[in-house]
């Protein structure tokens, strides 16, 4: 599979770890479910990225399905973060909001879907950690202008419609900063905040 | 002075009258009741052909429910969107009669007698037989009503207008169902009846006039597709047992389909029946012509090749091999392959640039893939490693220029 799939890894890198770049998010380890719908959306245009939707038009589900599960089961190594640019107050701000959330604005911890430990929950809630910071910054912004979509309702995008571009910078550099743990923890600290479409059915 | 302008007045009447006449020429009676349209056979049949005229992949937007229309079609003189095709009453064609449709199809005229755009290829399904018509309307009728208005096309003056087309139309559509050559056999008939009809391959692979009206449509030679700038190669002469496999698997062993051909085996050439697909690969291969004469004038200089030999060897030949030989079932061999050597090199800088697959299909379910370089490669990157490998290892083709990858690197795909 990997021989077929160089196309992936020519900017994903190497068994899709990331790319040097900055951008390219990693795509190894990552959920079968979100992975499969990720790659879905991009054919389909409703996450529009042209390099994407255009490399995988011809392309049918059981095949994407079958990429999906392929980069899924890569359970590899994370390198260590790279050093922040950001200043103390803005990680102190995105450590806030991924660990506590802010219930004045019901803006909900990222902890509570994406697990205590960040790095995923299930077959379609991805890991936030070991991710560029510019990759989070545009994903993050992208879902507040709506850019990124998910199918309804979309938890994402209204959580990120309540992010102020500070907060969006905050929680990319936080993130973006921290080491991914040896040992995952693939439960929340409680019950889900809110409802979301694409945790939800067969995909 | 008078009769001066009388003398123009009836010129300009019998213009107008002519341009009338060739608009309406060839259409049907509307009062013609076709057979049962809930026929679950004619359904079917309807369901297959729709198959060979690819008719979701341009009414269907890129994630909408199938048929509902809106996609849009770049062409030089704006984009046309097509239309709901759901049996909704009010958007879509709920309303329609079979004959309303049959004229849609045979003289491109809606509903309402507005003259439609040839985007939607009338010029072509004008050749589709009365019944096979009805089966794809009956077809149409059966899916789900989606309720979804159509949207207007965004066309510059003066094509946005009525008359424009009806003079582009006088001068350029004739209407007329496929007549069988009796001294052909009924495969070559069948082909050519999908190959001119329903399969309207001469939608990319035929010449266009600046007009963008094809020149020798049934010729097939070969040409670029506007603002997507892939080129659709010349169809002639191929051998019809490899034409016919590889519709089917999208892949043989020394060519891929890629680009918007892909699409095409995906959606519509891999769903054909055998014996239809070797019909049509018969007519293919009987037509006469061959592609132009390669340009060789223009000669890569030894710093290009130079450039392109290292980047080869750092990005391509892991794949295509250290000889441009390639690997067996996976990577086409680039030494000795047409599609490298053809003029323009279009395809060759959509590939470098934007990668590529081919169609998964049940032939090769899992295909093979390569990875864009837009990123990675500059404008004389992809030239110097393109010149390179159209001269190395016995090939001779024309050098690739960065002004063409420039102009390729901006192209659109619907």
């Amino acid at each position: 599979m990997a021989q077929r799939l160089l196309a992936c890894t020519g900017c994903h890198g190497k068994d899709g770890r990331a790319a040097s770049d900055g951008y390219y998010p990693r795509i190894a380890g990552k959920p079968a479910g979100y992975l499969f719908r990720q790659l879905r959306a991009f054919r389909d245009g409703q996450r529009p990225y042209a390099l994407m939707s255009h490399l995988l038009a011809p392309l049918d589900d059981a095949y994407l399905q079958e990429i999906a599960n392929h980069f899924a089961t890569l359970k590899l190594p994370y390198a260590p973060p790279p050093p922040s640019r950001a200043d103390a107050a803005t990680l102190k701000r995105g450590q806030a909001l991924t660990q506590q959330g802010d219930a004045a604005r019901d803006i909900p911890a990222c902890q509570a879907c994406h697990g205590t430990t960040l790095t995923g929950m299930g077959a379609n809630v991805p890991g936030l950690l070991g991710l560029p910071v510019d990759y989070l910054n545009a994903q993050l912004g992208a879902w507040r202008t709506g850019a990124r979509r998910a199918e309804a309702p979309d938890c994402m995008a209204q959580i990120a419609h309540r992010l102020s571009p500070q907060d969006v910078n905050a929680l990319a550099h936080w993130l973006a900063a921290q080491p991914v743990p040896a040992q995952p923890v693939t439960e929340a600290p409680g019950p889900a905040p809110m409802r979301c479409g694409s945790m939800e059915g067969p995909p | 002075m008078t009769r001066l302008l009388a003398g123009l007045a009836a010129l300009l009447l019998a213009l107008a009258a002519a341009v009338w006449w060739l608009n309406v020429r060839g259409d049907g009676d509307l009062s013609v009741t076709p057979s049962d349209g809930n026929d679950p056979t004619l359904i079917e049949r309807g369901a297959y052909l729709a198959r060979a005229g690819n008719c979701q992949d341009c009414h269907t937007p890129r994630g909408a429910a199938p048929y509902s229309g809106g996609r849009g079609i770049p062409t030089p003189f704006g984009t046309v969107y097509s239309s709901n095709l759901t049996p909704d009453a009010q958007t879509g064609i709920g309303a329609w009669t079979a004959a309303e449709f049959r004229r849609a199809l045979h003289n491109g005229r809606s509903r309402d007698g507005r003259l439609l755009y040839p985007a939607f290829p009338y010029d072509s399904y004008t050749r589709i037989s009365a019944e096979d018509a009805d089966a794809l309307f009956a077809f149409l009728r059966s899916l789900p009503a989606v309720a979804r208005p159509n949207r207007p096309h965004a066309l510059r003056f003066p094509y946005d207008t009525q008359l424009a087309l009806a003079i582009w139309r006088a001068l350029y559509f004739q209407p007329g169902r496929f007549a069988p050559q009796a001294a052909q056999s009924a495969a070559w008939n069948r082909g050519a009846y999908l190959v001119q009809g329903l399969g309207h391959c001469s939608a990319c692979h035929a010449r266009r006039n600046a007009l963008g009206a094809m020149r020798d449509p049934a010729a097939l030679a070969g040409g670029l597709i506007p603002l997507q700038n892939w080129y659709a190669p010349g169809l002639a002469g191929q051998p019809t047992p490899a034409v016919a496999a590889l519709l089917q698997r999208g892949v043989s062993d020394s060519v891929a389909l890629l680009g918007p051909m892909a699409e095409v085996v995906l959606h519509s050439t891999q769903h054909l029946r055998p014996p239809d697909l070797s019909a049509m690969a018969m007519h293919l291969q009987s037509l006469p012509g061959a592609e132009a004469p390669r340009n060789r004038a223009d000669t890569p200089t030894s710093a290009q090749l130079k450039r392109g030999a290292g980047i080869y060897e750092d990005r391509c030949a892991l794949c295509h091999g250290d000889d441009g030989q390639g690997r067996s079932r996976a990577y086409v061999p680039l030494a000795g392959n047409r599609a490298v050597l053809r003029d323009p090199a279009a395809n060759l800088v959509q590939v470098v640039l934007g990668g590529a697959f081919p169609a998964s299909t049940a032939g090769n379910p899992r295909p093979f893939g390569m990875p864009p370089f837009a990123t990675e490669l500059s404008d004389e990157d992809v030239a110097a490693v393109l010149s390179y490998i159209r001269n190395a290892w016995g090939n001779r083709a024309a050098a690739v220029q960065p002004l063409d990858v420039q102009r390729w690197r901006s192209s659109v795909r619907p």
